[in-house]
């Protein structure tokens, strides 16, 4: 009798082993996430900040952080910079990327050394985003070496950093660059996924490149496409480290170059935590949306 | 799976990104690195006395000017007891980094270990008022233990600065920082004709002169001053009313308008050569390098960063003009522009910035404290050496003016100028009573606000708003006017 009831626990025991291996996931996901994010929608209602080494607050003011924040601040400009500069980012880096993917993937190109130029070009991603920022500045600093330069040629030396389409334009290369090869990997991927005799049977139907590229291609690989938009577009209104180095917080000539997040951190900065709290709690519903619509878009096409 | 990665490196970058904001740095130092912690420790191998005061001694600052004289000073001199370790740590100043540090272990105090507790920090004038008033400082009389003769020789407004609401002194100060106009010599000898600093004050006595100069310098290819804030602390620093009134409504002063309009046309006229204050190019404009006519500068800037941006190899280690004059004098000369500088009271009387010691609420090494302030602050010998040494002005009356008066006191780096006669005479004027605990912020912002007015990249009513709106962001509690 006892040996029975002995296997037979045993035999059922198995599945509590998946509950036991996802408790350090939802531990840190408590700790790490849920935690501070309550925390930050509750500090969202009070006024609560530093005056020197006195605290003011917390007062609760219900929704006068909101008020504060959505009508009688900049937060529209500075989505829109945020907007302007990955757009300037953004529109290069998918148009390389296609072209260097086709070109990689291309069976007729059959380009020798792919492995070593998808390394390269991954390569900035590795690099902290905040260093690279950094290298730049001092790259085109008004007596940098990129002036020094220009001044050898017999111009006129430009100050990037004084002027808007420099900064902007610096910080949309510089998330070009250390994106791009992160793009071109996923759409290798998508393009490799593409049943090769599709692709045949096009080109003896008479297509030529472009219309195998337009008709077959692209609608093949939309669903990656997608993706990589909508992460891009969220890493984009998150971007922070590169302008805020560049710009040394301050966002540059009138603020033309501060993002959502650099304003955010302006008033974490200053121990404001009502303030911070709501602009947090709207960025992560502007995010929460953009989020859910990956979400649909990619079951919706696992269903079909 | 990219989502994650960025979030992952988003808060990195972020904790890196709170180092890095910090980075154009207020030390003219370039070796310095941004944050340091320094341990000096002595040898604690020998038996350990009964010390009943705790093993490590904390020290805050936000550059290094201050370690470099307590080493020499103090250390050097054999001052430290054995069995303590000096701990200095470092928070550059720039955006309120030091002070945001500085109040969370401030606040922080009173949970801390023993060991890790503040002891002693240095504030500057624009943030002065901030801790004095604060329960974080201990009155130096009451408290530590100087007694009102240890100080009597200071200059009082050193003292009038630290003084909180109920007359406690909260801090006490080893130099006095009146403003000089720090002039290239061979820039003046080409524009002006003389090089000597009775004819060139003769020069530079007013506005208006100043401004013919800045057009004869200009015409000669040169540039008045480096940059635009620049001129800023000579009409900051003599304003008619605190930056903030008693209804924490921010202020504009005229004389903050006279600067931002000078600096303007400056710009416009090309009199200047668009740095900001401690950047690359306002550094290089100092060095042989430079084609600017002079530099506004208090007294540590002549000494700590005046000087060592003049010359072309950096001075070595340990070297001072009292401790091995002949390796000085070879160190120095022929290096860079070393000699080529002159000062003149300039057009205006002015003081720029200042470092005072406060001790802190709860620290458990008061004694040592109190002996450390009595001996950078008060003593007589300690603070003569000290001018002797970096041509600081260093604060004591008595001492300063046998210095004005003696003949034999000269500069070398200032070409023979004996400086610390224009200073004590420009200490006399020297008037605090308009600082606020908000200087540092505001003054920071509206340098940055106006930066692109003076580029051309907004018009005047705009940079306006957008120092009103930085304020505010930095200072929750204060209100724009109407």
């Amino acid at each position: 009798m006892k040996s029975i009831s002995k296997k037979k626990t045993k035999s059922i025991s198995y599945s509590k082993w998946g509950y036991i291996f996802l408790i350090p996931f939802f531990t840190i996901y408590i700790i790490f996430s849920l935690i501070p994010l309550i925390s930050t929608f509750n500090n969202s209602f009070f006024e609560n900040y530093m005056v020197g080494l006195t605290q003011i607050g917390p007062n609760f003011v219900g929704l006068d952080n909101y008020r504060a924040i959505l009508f009688d601040s900049d937060l529209p400009k500075f989505a829109l910079n945020t907007l302007i500069i990955w757009l300037l980012g953004f529109i290069p880096q998918i148009i390389i990327s296609m072209t260097l993917a086709i070109w990689f993937t291309s069976a007729r190109l059959n380009l020798k050394l792919t492995g070593f130029f998808k390394t390269v070009i991954y390569m900035p991603n590795l690099i902290m985003a905040a260093a690279f920022s950094m290298l730049f500045w001092a790259l085109f600093s008004d007596i940098g070496p990129v002036n020094n330069l220009i001044v050898a040629l017999g111009h006129e030396p430009i100050s990037f950093l004084q002027s808007v389409n420099g900064n902007r334009g610096l910080i949309a290369l510089m998330n070009f660059l250390m994106w791009f090869g992160n793009t071109t990997i996923l759409l290798m991927a998508g393009i490799m996924g593409i049943d090769n005799s599709i692709l045949e049977a096009a080109q003896i139907d008479g297509a030529n490149a472009w219309k195998t590229f337009w008709h077959v291609t692209i609608p093949s690989i939309k669903p990656i496409l997608v993706y990589v938009f909508l992460t891009s577009l969220i890493g984009g209104i998150q971007m922070f480290d590169v302008p805020q180095v560049l710009t040394n917080a301050e966002g540059g000539p009138n603020r033309t170059s501060m993002t959502m997040i650099m304003y955010l951190n302006k008033h974490l900065y200053s121990k404001n935590y009502g303030l911070a709290g709501a602009l947090s709690v709207i960025l992560l519903i502007i995010t929460a949306i953009l989020s859910f619509i990956v979400y649909r878009n990619l079951t919706e096409r696992a269903e079909k | 799976m990219i989502k994650f990665k960025r979030i992952i490196a988003l808060t990195l970058v972020m904790i890196m990104g709170l180092t890095f904001v910090a980075c154009g740095n207020d030390t003219s130092d370039v070796a310095t690195p941004p944050v340091s912690e320094e341990k000096d420790t002595k040898d604690v191998s020998q038996s350990e006395p009964e010390v009943k005061a705790g093993k490590v001694l904390n020290i805050w600052g936000w550059n290094t000017e201050f370690q470099g004289l307590f080493k020499t000073y103090f250390e050097d001199a054999g001052l430290v007891p054995d069995g303590i370790e000096v701990k200095f740590t470092i928070v550059p100043n720039e955006d309120n980094a030091y002070q945001n540090a500085l109040d969370e272990a401030l606040l922080n105090q009173e949970t801390a270990s023993d060991d890790e507790k503040i002891d002693l920090f240095l504030v500057e004038a624009d943030y002065a008022l901030k801790y004095v008033e604060s329960d974080y400082t201990l009155d130096i009389i009451k408290d530590v233990g100087l007694t009102d003769g240890d100080i009597a020789g200071q200059y009082k407004y050193t003292q009038e600065i630290v003084t909180d609401s109920n007359g406690a002194i909260k801090g006490t100060s080893w130099q006095a920082t009146p403003g000089l106009f720090a002039y290239r010599r061979s820039i003046a000898k080409d524009v002006l004709g003389t090089d000597d600093p009775v004819e060139v004050q003769e020069a530079l006595s007013t506005w208006d002169k100043f401004y013919d100069v800045a057009e004869k310098a200009s015409a000669k290819g040169y540039k008045m001053l480096s940059g635009y804030d620049d001129s800023y602390r000579t009409f900051s620093n003599n304003v008619s009313n605190p930056w903030v009134d008693k209804d924490n409504t921010i202020v504009l002063d005229d004389n903050i308008v006279k600067w931002i309009e000078q600096t303007k046309e400056f710009t416009d006229k090309g009199y200047n050569n668009k740095s900001t204050l401690w950047d690359d190019q306002w550094a290089a404009d100092q060095g042989p390098s430079g084609k600017v006519f002079g530099f506004f500068y208090s007294t540590w800037g002549i000494n700590f960063t005046l000087l060592g941006n003049a010359l072309e190899t950096p001075l070595p280690d340990g070297i001072t003009a009292t401790s091995d004059p002949d390796a000085f004098k070879e160190a120095t000369e022929g290096n860079g522009i070393f000699g080529d500088y002159g000062v003149v009271e300039g057009p205006q009387n002015y003081y720029w910035g200042g470092s005072w010691l406060c001790a802190a609420t709860g620290s458990d090494n008061l004694e040592l404290v109190q002996e450390i302030m009595r001996t950078m602050t008060c003593d007589p010998d300690t603070l003569i050496t000290i001018t002797k040494d970096t041509q600081d002005f260093t604060n004591n009356i008595e001492a300063m003016e046998s210095l004005a008066a003696d003949d034999n006191f000269a500069s070398a780096f200032l070409g023979g100028q004996n400086h610390i006669k224009l200073f004590a005479e420009s200490a006399k004027g020297i008037d605090m009573s308009n600082i606020s605990p908000y200087d540092q912020g505001l003054n920071e912002e509206i340098q940055t606000a106006f930066r692109d007015y003076f580029n051309g990249t907004v018009d005047y009513d705009t940079a306006l708003n957008n120092f009103y709106t930085a304020a505010v962001e930095k200072y929750p509690n204060l209100k724009k006017p109407n």
